[in-house]
């Protein structure tokens, strides 16, 4: 008998925890009624995961729940944003899949009369089919840092076009310290974009309806990334990748693609030796270019309260310049998403500013499909790494990409 | 009396089923559902294409060199795990000092996360700095550094790939030789001394080896499932934020930017890789199934 009743005891106690554990499946991970849920990625900078903090906590509308996401943040997005409610309000890249879905929802009531502050190349790269659906943040922008010092041993100029690039490359390489640092794949992931710019090519052509590298130049000047790669300048397998500026800082190559956000580390390294260019041309008929990108605060479709996250929105990143400013300018060096907080900068940022103006390019534009760029990449990395003929290469990933932009236009 | 013990067997087996059914056999079904979906971004799909997924897995280059790598890597891995840890187990076995310390220090890696190892292999031993410890140890005999890692041609990746995998497994195929080791019957060996075979060799091929058949079998069966598997090393050493080189990307690799990967989630094509690698897998196992039998 007492056996009998520890065993129906037991089948009371296992049954209530089960019904309890499917109680908190809700997928609003526990959070108060009416808290909204914002996302951001694991900003390596000091100070921005504190501020963004302090943002949130300042609004007065409601509660905001801030989440910090070290990691894959880009597939965690992706991922959350396909069946749940959480985040309401996220930092990412507008994707076409992601309008076509429905998955978020457009923003172009918050702007109002702000709209012609932001800078236009921006909206533009977070509008599909005419409508916005990301608030630029910040600008992010990467350049080429050098040691003028270095060059000036060297006998070399900052270089103007691509095949200087590849002689100040090998010609800085010496005492152990390398040419160039792009990232431990060489290159192939950050100046895909700019290689092609610098021909004259893009990722999609003018209207937007094919890709824009189904040209003869594409192989030449992937061409030129194989050459880099063979030229002996290019430091490979460095403990950090191309984002962090630790290979230019600890001395180890004269010259490395990289952000912005690292001039401050980079400054306090080498003071007053360090200069800028953007990538240089390949020739005439190609340009030279900064690539431009920015994370965008959008809102969530399947959000349980829209309207209240898309006011938070508007709030912080339209009506809160000063917070944007401080954003932008205090942690790392970003450039502010409007023209009229971009009037402090001085120096260095200043000239990349203007590279930003004049040559700035849409590093990843909405239209521009993953599994396409997949295909480039992958196209891009044989020829460059492996040697393989870039024409063949090239017209495997011309093919498709066109197969996908298709897809993306129905 | 039939009711209770009918009760008791759901009592017990009923939580495991669910979760059987709940976390593998459903996810199997949804699978093989979704890939004859369009089921980008989306596990409710409704645009049904028909084998379009598959033809598209079939006929995409890079899944094509996935099942390479992988066969690269298991010719590479399989055996070099089974001779090491055969020999390791041989000379552990003969040690008569200290043994249980030297068995743990062998068997110690087996315990270290893939994702620390593989890290410490990326940044401190096959770094491409001069620095480096493999490149130290290659300037001792006035090599050049290499970039191990970024080096295609020739491909020395696979070396660092193969090395971490050594390190990490070996410890625990040498327990299972050195288990079948010690079961081997003393006397088998006293019968092979009195009928004269000598020490050594002659009586590792006749005694020995047969006495390990059946472990011999399971380390190969178990390194080649594992070898199948390869993901953690390869995502990690391979792999970065912007994704994974077009090269030495194994299967699991392949399917997991296909479908999980930050480039737009195709769940459709996913699946139906899931599908066509089980039913490659599922054939190897038959026909190796098969092959030891008529051996046998």
């Amino acid at each position: 008998m007492a056996v009998e009743t520890s065993r129906r005891a037991f089948l009371a106690v296992a049954g209530l925890l089960g019904l309890a554990a499917c109680g908190s499946d809700t997928g609003r991970g526990g959070s108060a009624k009416g808290t909204i849920q914002q996302w951001y990625h694991a900003y390596g900078e000091d100070g921005v995961q504190d501020a963004v903090r302090r943002y949130a906590a300042q609004y007065p509308g409601a509660e905001v729940e801030v989440q910090w996401n070290p990691g894959d943040y880009d597939s965690k997005i992706v991922t959350a944003l396909q069946n749940s409610g959480v985040p309401d309000v996220f930092e990412a890249q507008v994707k076409v899949d992601w309008v076509r879905q429905n998955r978020v929802v457009p923003l172009d009531d918050l702007l109002g009369d702000a709209r012609g502050d932001f800078v236009q190349t921006l909206l533009e790269s977070q509008t599909v089919d005419g409508r916005l659906y990301g608030i630029p943040q910040s600008i992010d922008t990467q350049v080429l840092f050098y040691r003028p010092s270095l060059l000036a041993k060297a006998g070399l100029t900052p270089p103007a076009t691509v095949d200087e690039l590849l002689e100040a490359a090998e010609r800085l390489n010496a005492d152990g310290v390398r040419g160039l640092f792009a990232g431990n794949d060489g290159g192939v992931a950050v100046l895909t974009g700019p290689l092609l710019w610098s021909a004259g090519l893009d990722f999609l052509d003018a209207d937007g309806t094919g890709p824009g590298f189904d040209d003869p130049r594409a192989a030449t000047v992937f061409g030129k990334l194989r050459d880099l790669h063979t030229g002996g300048g290019l430091l490979l397998g460095s403990p950090t990748d191309w984002s962090d500026p630790g290979a230019f800082v600890e001395g180890r190559v004269a010259m490395q693609w990289t952000g912005l956000w690292n001039l401050p580390k980079i400054t306090e390294a080498h003071g007053d030796d360090v200069g800028v260019v953007a990538f240089p041309a390949l020739d005439g008929s190609g340009t030279a270019s900064v690539p431009v990108g920015a994370y965008s605060a959008m809102v969530n479709a399947r959000s349980a309260d829209v309207e209240a996250a898309k006011a938070f929105v508007k709030w912080l990143w339209v009506d809160k310049t000063d917070h944007q400013a401080e954003f932008a300018t205090k942690f790392g060096t970003h450039l502010p998403a409007r023209a009229s907080l971009a009037g402090a900068t001085e120096g260095t940022v200043k000239q990349v500013a203007r590279f930003v103006v004049d040559s700035g390019r849409i590093a990843s534009p909405a239209r521009w499909p993953d599994r396409a760029n997949t295909a480039l990449s992958d196209a891009v990395s044989r020829i460059a790494r492996e040697g393989a003929e870039p024409a063949g290469e090239l017209r495997a990933a011309v093919g498709t990409a066109r197969s996908e932009i298709a897809r993306l236009g129905k | 009396m039939t009711r209770r013990s009918a009760l008791a067997f759901w009592l017990f087996v009923g939580p495991f089923a669910v979760g059987l059914l709940l976390f593998t056999v459903v996810p199997i079904g949804w699978s093989a559902y979704l890939s004859f979906f369009d089921a980008r971004n989306t596990v409710t799909p409704s645009e049904f294409v028909g084998l379009a997924n598959y033809i598209d897995t079939l006929t995409d280059r890079a899944f094509l060199d996935s099942l390479g790598t992988f066969t690269v890597f298991a010719a590479l891995v399989v055996p070099t795990t089974v001779l090491l840890s055969l020999g390791l187990a041989l000379l552990v076995d003969k040690v008569r000092v200290a043994r249980a310390f030297v068995r743990s220090v062998f068997f110690l890696p087996f315990a270290c996360s893939y994702v620390v190892a593989s890290l410490v292999w990326k940044m401190s031993l096959f770094s491409g700095l001069d620095s480096g410890v493999a490149n130290t140890v290659l300037g001792w005999f006035g090599g050049d550094p290499q970039a191990w890692i970024g080096t295609v041609d020739p491909p020395l990746y696979w070396v660092v790939l193969t090395t971490a995998r050594l390190w990490l497994q070996l410890g625990f195929f040498m327990i299972l030789f050195l288990a079948a080791l010690q079961r081997i019957p003393r006397h088998l060996y006293e019968a092979a001394a009195v009928d004269g075979a000598t020490p050594g060799w002659q009586t590792f091929r006749h005694v020995t080896l047969p006495g390990l058949r059946g472990a011999l079998v399971a380390v190969v069966a178990l390194n080649l499932i594992n070898a199948y598997q390869a993901f953690d090393e390869f995502y990690n050493i391979l792999g970065d934020a912007r994704g994974y080189p077009p090269f030495a990307r194994p299967p699991l690799v392949y399917l997991y930017y296909t479908s999980l990967g930050s480039g737009g989630q195709d769940l459709g094509r996913g699946s139906a890789g899931a599908v066509v690698l089980a039913l490659v897998i599922a054939l190897a196992t038959l026909l190796s199934g098969r092959l030891f039998r008529r051996r046998a």
